[in-house]
């Protein structure tokens, strides 16, 4: 019988998923789309993975330090002032102290390579980079303000989809942002997406898949309803690279997908096409 | 306004907790074929979103409410198993909301007020509907609607189920019948997102806020249609004020219809 039931000689070698909990202080990372290991400093400034081009998630002001040669930011003080579900307020104040932001979108007036654009950046690390009322707030504002001064916006998405604890408000944010950008399409504005890793729910479900122009960070994960909802209702495992935008590219919902350190002139090279005629 | 039409249609007199609103607004209280027929005359279906297929799901076409032309979108559980299936239940595809944009902008181009009627679980979460962009299909319906210069009214007749709703929901007006629930999710996946135990749905739905009574308290909607047994009733209260309000925003030239429809959700 020990023939047969001594299977641990043939243990196959599996990637350790805590390998970065182990390690202190991140020196070593894996890839969270390759699974490659790495040295933290073979990423280099715009944390980049050497193996298949996967860009690390970052944090809004750190995107907005790689990517602008200036920026002033709007809104800063806009916040929730009354997180009223249970544990909601604790939750924010976290989030708050971990991004330095007040909400999970950082705004503000920016020059990427002498282009001056209307730059919104959320960050995935503020609960997910979920659509709070005051996230819509920040993104409706810096739409009006593009509007009114006739810039182009750009917007890098990073959420997780709606905001549960503030329910019902979360789902109108949608709506609400819908209407500042048809303000400023109207207007004959630019409005560019970058979608980033995780562009999910009812971010994607809105403003991230309303832009004039497209553009996507490699392998970033991108799509409406999350894996594991639709692997439980098609009982079906799902491919790979399943909601990657290399898959979105493919089926003709990304214009390009952009290594992150081509990002700033491809981001000027196309504003510039867009406000050469009108200056 | 909003403590008279609560007290004055009585209908919260043997209130339902949430919970129990949730059980109901799932059950088939009111069919999409039967809203159409009880409502609008001359009903004509149209089908197809002319780039990828026809979802059954989402029944579209247009009518005459007591004489006046309109397009209506409604979208539809199904009636016996096999229907239920076909339709997932009320789960449209991306084709579904692409049908819907196309008899929107038909709409426009004939001047046609739009009435949409909602119920709904959410879009549906397949393979087929994330690789024909179910995230745009709905981000595109929601633009669109916001630039539509004719009056929109949406009315939620079962369960509002977050995007898949709010799709067609950009309306001037939202109304909810008494048992409709409008959310962010159903309380099944608030509960497993916020506590990681879908069992605790009735709590979830307790705290969520998702019944007509308490959006309309929170002025998410404009009105709550009251529920009977006597359906002819219902429908006969719905066309008449359908044709009352459509009227009244019919009084506002384009451009106020869009602007009105825009500050309507510029408040949130």
């Amino acid at each position: 019988m020990d023939l047969y039931e001594n299977k641990s000689s043939k243990e196959k070698i599996k990637r350790d998923a805590s390998v970065n909990d182990r390690i202190p202080d991140g020196l070593f990372l894996a890839c969270p789309y390759c699974g490659a290991q790495m040295y933290n400093k073979q990423l280099g400034e715009f944390r980049v993975c050497a193996n298949c081009g996967y860009g690390f998630r970052l944090q809004a002001r750190e995107r907005v330090s790689l990517l602008t040669d200036s920026f002033e930011e709007m809104d800063a003080d806009i916040q929730m002032t009354n997180p009223e579900f249970p544990g909601y307020a604790e939750k924010l104040a976290r989030a708050q102290s971990q991004t330095e932001l007040g909400e999970s979108v950082l705004t503000g007036l920016a020059t990427i390579q002498q282009q001056k654009v209307a730059l919104g950046v959320m960050d995935s690390y503020f609960m997910m980079g979920s659509l709070g009322s005051m996230t819509g707030e920040k993104i409706t504002r810096l739409f009006e303000y593009a509007t009114s001064h006739r810039l182009p916006v750009v917007l890098f998405t990073a959420s997780g989809g709606a905001r549960m604890q503030e329910g019902i408000q979360s789902l109108m944010q949608m709506a609400k942002v819908s209407a500042a950008v048809a303000q400023h399409q109207e207007a004959g504005l630019l409005y560019l997406v970058v979608l980033t890793d995780p562009t999910t729910g009812g971010v994607t479900a809105s403003f991230a898949m309303q832009g004039d122009i497209t553009l996507a960070e490699p392998h970033a994960l991108v799509g409406f309803a999350g894996a594991r909802v639709i692997e439980s209702t098609i009982h079906e495992k799902l491919p790979k690279d399943f909601q990657r935008v290399e898959t979105l590219l493919e089926n003709g919902f990304v214009d390009q997908i952009v290594p992150r350190e081509s990002l700033a002139p491809m981001i000027a090279k196309i504003v510039k096409l867009h406000t050469s005629l009108e200056e | 306004m909003s403590a008279d039409i609560l007290n004055s249609l009585k209908i919260f007199k043997r209130e339902l907790t949430p919970a129990q609103v949730v059980k109901k607004s799932r059950e088939d209280r009111f069919m999409a074929r039967e809203i159409i027929d009880g409502i609008f005359t001359d009903f004509v279906e149209l089908h197809g979103d002319r780039l990828s297929g026809d979802d059954m799901s989402v029944i579209g076409g247009i009518a005459a409410l007591n004489g006046q032309p309109v397009t209506i979108i409604v979208i539809d559980k199904g009636t016996d198993i096999h229907d239920k299936l076909s339709k997932r239940n009320g789960s449209p595809e991306p084709w579904g909301y692409r049908k819907a944009q196309r008899l929107m902008q038909q709409a426009e181009r004939f001047h046609r007020p739009i009435i949409t009627f909602i119920n709904t679980p959410g879009a549906f979460p397949g393979k087929e509907a994330e690789a024909q962009g179910q995230g745009e299909a709905i981000a595109k319906s929601i633009l669109e609607s916001m630039k539509l210069t004719v009056p929109m009214i949406a009315i939620v007749y079962g369960e509002g189920g977050s995007g898949g709703a709010l799709a067609l929901a950009t309306a001037n007006q939202v109304w909810m019948f008494q048992n409709a629930t409008y959310s962010i999710l159903s309380p099944e996946g608030f509960a497993s997102i916020l506590w990681k135990d879908s069992k605790r749905s009735d709590e979830a739905a307790a705290v969520m806020g998702l019944t007509a009574k308490d959006l309309f308290e929170k002025d998410i909607i404009e009105y709550i249609v009251p529920e009977s047994h006597n359906h002819p009733r219902v429908f006969n209260l719905i066309r008449k004020r359908l044709d009352d309000e459509i009227k009244a925003l019919n009084q506002l030239t384009p451009s106020e219809l869009v602007k009105q429809r825009r500050a309507r959700f510029r408040a949130f």
